[in-house]
């Protein structure tokens, strides 16, 4: 394994580490630090927040006011299809954003996120079940899968699924405490680099078969879908679903600008110290582990409450969202966006996802060729993705 | 510091990326009637669902051919959901609202169509779905072209008791653990029950999607069959297990004559990847088969041949039609159809003029959509596997069967009505 | 029922005395009735004329025609009937092999009817192989004599079968008391059914086991090259699955190229598949190391972005190129069937034939990389490539073979892969997981580790297969996996030495 172990860590230096020096927020010699809510509004640069308050303007306000106030037939009327695939689109950016914090800046890659994000999903999707109520197809109090299943009464799983803040806890905290768990463990037997991706994907797998199966109790392969509504409000109206659109954004923003605090802090510092040079790291005198563990935590409560966002908007959440084709996926969103930015899996995940749907529809039958070259292209001539090409024109302008 | 600037421009590429990404395929001419072809071409599900896809195109060309539905030519939409459920519901939603498809003929798995029902609902599409399935389900959108479990299911099971299918009195109920299998598994339990067949003789089994070490099943089998009685195996088994499944039986030295094995989910094409000699005997049901003797079928065959070679798909001198590949034709006919009579692509008015549409059908029959229930009434073929890969037809109904989506086999379902839910 | 009564076009009856053989009958078997067919069968197969044998062995492969020219065609029912009707000609066939299938077709069905038959059989017979099997029939069809002596020895006879319905026989008839009321001859039978209970237990730990090391030996197979490439270079190839479809594909076009310029050798075109598999495999990994993979050494994690950009490039060329649908590859004849240790246990031939290339295919491996001097250079690059280029191996060139050999390896799996699982497009997939962990498991760059992760998983899913399903039995093998890694980070078999990470 040594030899190899070096070039995990031996990054191309990108901007992470370079962005964050200076910044306040992690400045170690301040006598009285500001509070933390300053320093988390702060870390974000002036032109990031003009870019943030257009996204906001674009989001919140425009995107909204022409689905819901522009009749349809006009030219500027923007379609529910477009509210829906912004909102998924939004809800990756999320995911990839967390990806990042832990590839980009930790040197960790998980081939398992897929795992978080659909856990997520499916503490979500328990609520919009039963939020059915008596509308599915056999009127009944459960759910029709396990009405199916000759089911009873709800496993205890289901305790309190029908309150939406305990839904909303869950999803916060159910894949935060399988990461967790699952995280000291690897951790702790620092097991890392490929080690780790090729257990991460195991995992993966293990919940996918896990949830394939029916009695497991998540509706097997066909999963959760046929919702009906959220807080009785119906799920299919223009309304709700700019409101969900809406929420995915800001959650992507709330996303950035952790983000942007946390990798220009102190323990963002640290972060990308292990990434390069974990032994150094030890040997001044920090415990990686802690550090792993907190940005490997996080970053799957983020991916949580993508899934939480994305289910009612795509309407389904089933087990192949564990595949672990869609955990590789994540990775490449990052990788094509620019590793180690915080823009660039936002965009990376904008450009892979709207390729896709475009590619499937102009060439359904050659599109996998243009998305494998799209791949094979970005690691080899873009190994800081777009955000690095345009780092590099920019650079030979000036 | 580039990268606080960069936020803002790379906000306003992503931005007009979107929007260049999802306007640019808007309805273009409108002398045609746009149909939405809704198959996955990639991922898992590609195996079975590009036949049908092509089916579908050489449908739509037969009927441009002969001029067209409404004086107009059809003008097909093809897209790939790859195999990806969430993305089915999307793709619907953009064949929908943003191509403005007449309808749309697509979907094969359960979970695909269960992705997508709420999308048609919500923005009243039409919907042909072409696959046997497990029923219980009846939405007003949605056209069910392919067999429901009394279609296709309980007559088999019927054969298998009866004297010439074996006397079958103990039986193993084997298949992929999703939904189809359950349901289909569920309501032949009640059914074999209702017959006298006792819980100790039926043993249910489910293996995991792309499962192929099937040793362990097959010894479970054999130990089951050596309990003593004539035993039988009803296979639900998804379409890529199904190779291994049979590679292994052939070669455990399980025969047709002992444990006859009959699949509802293996037909000509699966066939196509199997080597058939060890499997003679073997049985499915369908409502179709390519053997199958009549001049519709006849010209069917010849017509999907012809467009194979046209087309130059992979292997076309060994291409063969199945049964959802009759179920495409029959459901794009049948909207056709439908379409001359309410002369309007409205999807109210042609679900109104789908009640009691005909068509000859290529399984030699006049078949009927039912004038309530959204399926179609259809004839039950059982065949054996012959060693060239074709099924012999060994029973069938007198006529086409009514289809029963709720299956009165499943407690509760007596009170179902037998039509979709207008509200 | 309207009775078609047609007659039958038999050429080669007409050349001989057909009139030996009622016409009657043999336009009987056209009739549409099974139980016509099946009278018209038995009353043929009494009469024991060598004719009657050609005909219902052409009915029974369908090639009989009626007098329309079409096909008559037969269900299992019809088809078991001829079956026992041909066994019950032949057991006195003077070809051993005939006699020993006639024989074992009877034993499924045996009626009391069939005793004196038997007898003049056993009498007969000379194989003491064949013998036993008749002694059984035998006791079969006097377990219900009148003779309580005749029943005893049927009773005792039976302890020598391996049958599970024997077995169930034996159980019901120490049970029921009011068909057998003599209490020595039901003690008997228990005695018998302990007996045939054991060997059939103990065919069943056989078989679980044997199962255990096939799955083993095809993990191996899909591994091995895994192994290699990952080993000497840290690169996770995740296109890996598609070099296994590769390998495939060339069996499926051997088996094409042999069915239509040597079809009097088709049976051989595996033979002729491996070395084809080999290089055609060997071949596109020597590209992909040369154009992509090459060019991203030292950022492994990125290797696995663009190797599988790479995985649904091929996946989708096999698509265009040979349909999305699954194509067939027959094993040939000597792959076909199995070997029958007892009645419920028969070893298949093609597992049997791939456990055994799973081990040439590792002795290769082994010879190449502990005797020649490539393998040392691979072994070196893999413990310390830049001490190995210090001291002249050239590592550049030891990368491509290396990936070369690896891939080959994989084509090879794929040849052993079409013989008992689908040929697709998407074939390769579902083995990505699966390399993946037997390589994490036995430890990087050790094929010794490779072995025993790949057998060890292998016999732990089958045996835990048998116990839970096999759907949990694969989820506990996957944390199985994951709790193992935790303990042992590095494998198996690490390597030893003095590292310091990073």
């Amino acid at each position: 394994m040594a030899p190899h172990a070096r070039k995990f860590g031996s990054l191309p230096p990108t901007g992470g580490a370079h962005v964050s020096l200076g910044r306040p927020g992690g400045d170690m010699t301040m006598p009285n630090r500001a509070p933390f809510i300053i320093r988390f509004f702060t870390a974000m640069p002036k032109t990031g927040w003009l870019g943030l308050s257009a996204f906001a303007a674009l989001a919140l306000v425009l995107l909204p006011a022409l689905h819901l106030l522009v009749p349809e037939g006009n030219p500027l009327h923007v379609s529910g299809y477009v509210i829906t695939v912004g909102g998924k689109i939004m809800c990756y950016a999320i995911v990839a954003v967390a990806m990042d914090l832990i590839w980009g800046y930790a040197g960790i890659l998980s081939l398992g996120h897929g795992l978080f994000f659909a856990l997520g999903g499916y503490c979500f999707g328990q609520y919009l079940m039963r939020q059915i109520g008596h509308d599915g197809a056999y009127h009944a109090d459960l759910p029709d899968f396990m009405v199916f299943l000759d089911w009873k009464s709800l496993p205890w799983y289901w305790v309190g699924s029908d309150s939406f803040a305990f839904a909303l806890i869950k999803v916060l905290v159910l894949p935060a405490l399988v990461a967790l768990i699952f995280g000291f463990f690897a951790f702790r037997s620092r097991i890392k680099g490929v080690y780790f991706s090729i257990i991460t994907q195991a995992l993966t797998f293990a919940a996918m078969l896990l949830f394939f199966r029916n009695e497991t109790g998540f509706g097997g392969n066909n999963g959760f879908t046929d919702f009906k509504r959220i807080l009785g409000y119906g799920i299919t109206t223009p309304g709700m679903r700019v409101t969900l659109f809406g929420l995915s954004a800001v959650a992507l923003m709330l996303t950035l600008l952790l983000g942007r605090y946390l990798t220009t802090s102190k323990f963002g510092r640290v972060l990308t110290a292990i990434r390069d040079a974990e032994s150094r790291v030890m040997f001044i005198g920090y415990n990686p582990l802690h550090y792993k563990l907190a940005i490997w935590t996080l970053s799957a409560m983020l991916c949580g409450i993508a899934g939480a966002l994305y289910v009612p908007q795509v309407g389904i959440i089933n087990p192949g969202e564990m595949s672990a084709a869609n955990s590789i996926e994540i990775a490449i969103w990052v990788a094509v966006g620019g590793r180690a930015t915080l823009i660039g899996p936002v965009i990376g995940a904008a450009v892979v996802n709207l390729s896709k749907s475009f590619f499937t529809q102009a060439f359904p039958d050659y599109w996998l060729f243009f998305l494998g070259a799209l791949f094979v292209a970005v690691t080899l001539w873009l190994p800081d993705g777009v955000v690095g090409l345009w780092r590099k024109l920019r650079g030979s302008k000036a | 510091m580039q990268n606080r600037r960069n936020f803002i421009k790379v906000t306003a590429i992503t931005a007009a990326l979107a929007a260049a990404g999802l306007t640019s395929f808007s309805a273009l001419a409108a002398d045609t009637i746009k149909v939405g072809i809704l198959h996955s071409l990639s991922g898992t599900m590609a195996i079975s669902e590009t036949a049908l896809k092509e089916t579908a195109l050489m449908t739509i060309d037969e009927i441009n051919a002969k001029g067209g539905v409404m004086g107009k030519k059809l003008e097909p939409v093809v897209v790939d959901p790859a195999s990806n459920w969430p993305l089915f519901a999307e793709k619907a939603r953009q064949l929908i609202s943003q191509d403005k498809v007449a309808v749309v003929f697509g979907c094969w798995t359960s979970v695909s169509r269960k992705s997508v029902n709420p999308v048609f609902k919500e923005l009243n599409g039409l919907l042909f779905y072409p696959v046997q399935y497990e029923g219980e389900e009846l939405e007003k959108n949605v056209f069910y072209t392919g067999a429901a479990p009394n279609q296709q299911a309980i007559p088999a099971v019927e054969y298998l008791m009866s004297k010439d299918g074996g006397s079958a009195k103990r039986w193993v109920l084997l298949g992929t653990d999703y939904v189809y299998p359950r349901t289909t598994n569920k309501i032949l339990r009640a059914f074999l029950k209702a017959k006298g067949v006792a819980d100790a003789d039926i043993m249910e089994e489910y293996t995991p999607f792309g499962h192929s070490d099937y040793q362990t099943i097959i010894a479970k089998i054999k130990k089951f069959a050596g309990e003593g009685k004539k035993t039988a195996v009803v296979s639900t088994i998804n379409g890529d297990s199904n190779v291994p499944f049979y590679k292994e039986l052939g070669n455990a030295g399980l025969k047709a004559t002992d444990v006859p094995v009959v699949a509802f989910s293996v037909g000509e094409e699966e066939l196509r990847g199997v080597d058939t000699k060890p499997l003679v005997g073997h049985l499915a049901a369908w409502n179709y088969f390519e053997s199958i003797k009549n001049p519709e079928n006849t010209a069917f065959i010849k017509l999907y041949k012809d467009w194979a070679k046209k087309k130059n798909l992979p292997n076309a001198d060994t291409v063969v039609t199945n049964d959802p590949m009759e179920a495409t034709y029959i459901g794009i006919h049948m909207w056709a159809q439908a379409v001359e009579k309410a002369k309007s692509t409205d999807t109210d008015k042609v679900i109104a003029a789908m009640a009691g549409q005909k068509f000859k059908a290529p399984d030699g029959f006049e078949i009927e959509m039912d004038p309530k229930n959204h399926h179609l009434h259809k004839p039950v073929f059982i065949g054996e596997v012959k060693a060239d890969g074709q099924f012999n037809v060994v029973w069938k109904t007198k006529g086409p069967i009514k289809a029963q989506p709720w299956s009165p086999y499943i407690p509760g379902n007596d009170k179902k009505k037998d039509e979709p839910d207008t509200k | 029922m309207k009775h078609v009564l047609v007659a039958l076009i038999l050429a080669c009856l007409t050349l001989c005395a057909s009139a030996a053989l009622d016409p009657l009958l043999v336009r009987q078997l056209a009739a549409e009735d099974s139980d016509e067919k099946i009278a018209a069968i038995e009353a043929l197969a009494k009469s024991g004329d060598p004719e009657a044998v050609a005909i219902l062995k052409q009915l029974d492969e369908g090639t009989l025609k009626d007098e329309q020219g079409e096909d008559i065609t037969i269900n299992n029912r019809v088809r078991g009937k001829i079956a026992e009707a041909m066994a019950a000609l032949r057991l006195f066939d003077p070809d051993k092999g005939a006699r020993l299938v006639a024989v074992k077709e009877l034993l499924a069905n045996i009626d009391p009817g069939m005793a004196p038959m038997l007898a003049k059989a056993r009498e007969h017979e000379g194989e003491p192989s064949i013998k036993a099997l008749l002694d059984q029939a035998y006791a079969l069809a006097t377990i219900r004599a009148a003779d309580p002596a005749a029943r005893l020895a049927a009773v005792k006879a039976l302890a020598t079968s391996g049958d599970a319905n024997v077995r169930t026989l034996l159980l019901d008839y120490y049970w029921n008391k009011t068909a057998e009321p003599d209490l020595a001859i039901r003690r008997a039978a228990f005695a018998s059914y302990l007996e045939v209970q054991q060997r059939i237990e103990i065919a069943d730990l056989v078989g679980k086991v044997f199962s255990g090391l096939s799955l083993g030996s095809i993990l191996l197979l899909a591994a091995l090259g895994l192994a290699i490439t990952y080993g000497v270079m840290g690169v996770i190839n995740m296109a890996h699955g598609e070099l296994l479809m590769i390998g495939a594909y060339a069996t499926y076009a051997m088996q094409g190229l042999f069915r239509a310029h040597l079809p009097g050798y088709v049976d051989w075109y595996v033979l002729a598949a491996v070395p084809v598999a080999f290089f055609a495999a060997a071949t596109v990994g020597i590209l992909l190391e040369r154009t992509v993979i090459r060019r991203l050494y030292g950022r492994p994690l990125e290797t696995l972005l663009a190797t599988w950009g790479l995985s649904l490039i091929l996946i989708q060329a096999a698509r265009v190129f040979f349909g999305a649908q699954n194509v067939e590859v027959a094993n040939p004849t000597w792959m076909s069937g199995g070997i029958e240790v007892l009645p419920s246990i028969v070893l298949p031939l093609n597992r049997i034939v791939i456990i055994g290339f799973s081990l040439f295919v590792l002795s290769l491996v082994w010879v190449l990389m502990n005797k020649t001097r490539v393998g040392l250079f691979v072994r070196a690059v893999t413990q310390n490539r830049p001490m190995a280029g210090c001291v002249g191996v050239p590592t550049s060139r030891v990368d491509t073979l290396a990936f070369g050999l690896g891939a080959g390896i994989a084509g090879l799996g794929g040849v052993a892969l079409s013989q008992i699982a689908n040929v697709g497009p998407d074939m390769g997939q579902g083995y990505i997981v699966d390399s993946f962990l037997v390589v994490v498991v036995g430890g990087v760059g050790q094929l010794a580790g490779a072995v025993w992760a790949a057998l060890g998983l292998g016999v732990i899913a089958k045996f835990l297969e048998g116990w839970t399903g096999a759907v949990i039995a694969k989820i506990a093998v996957l944390v199985f996996v994951i709790i193992f890694i935790q303990k042992r980070p590095q494998g198996i078999f690490a390597l030893k030495g003095r590292f310091v990470e990073n």
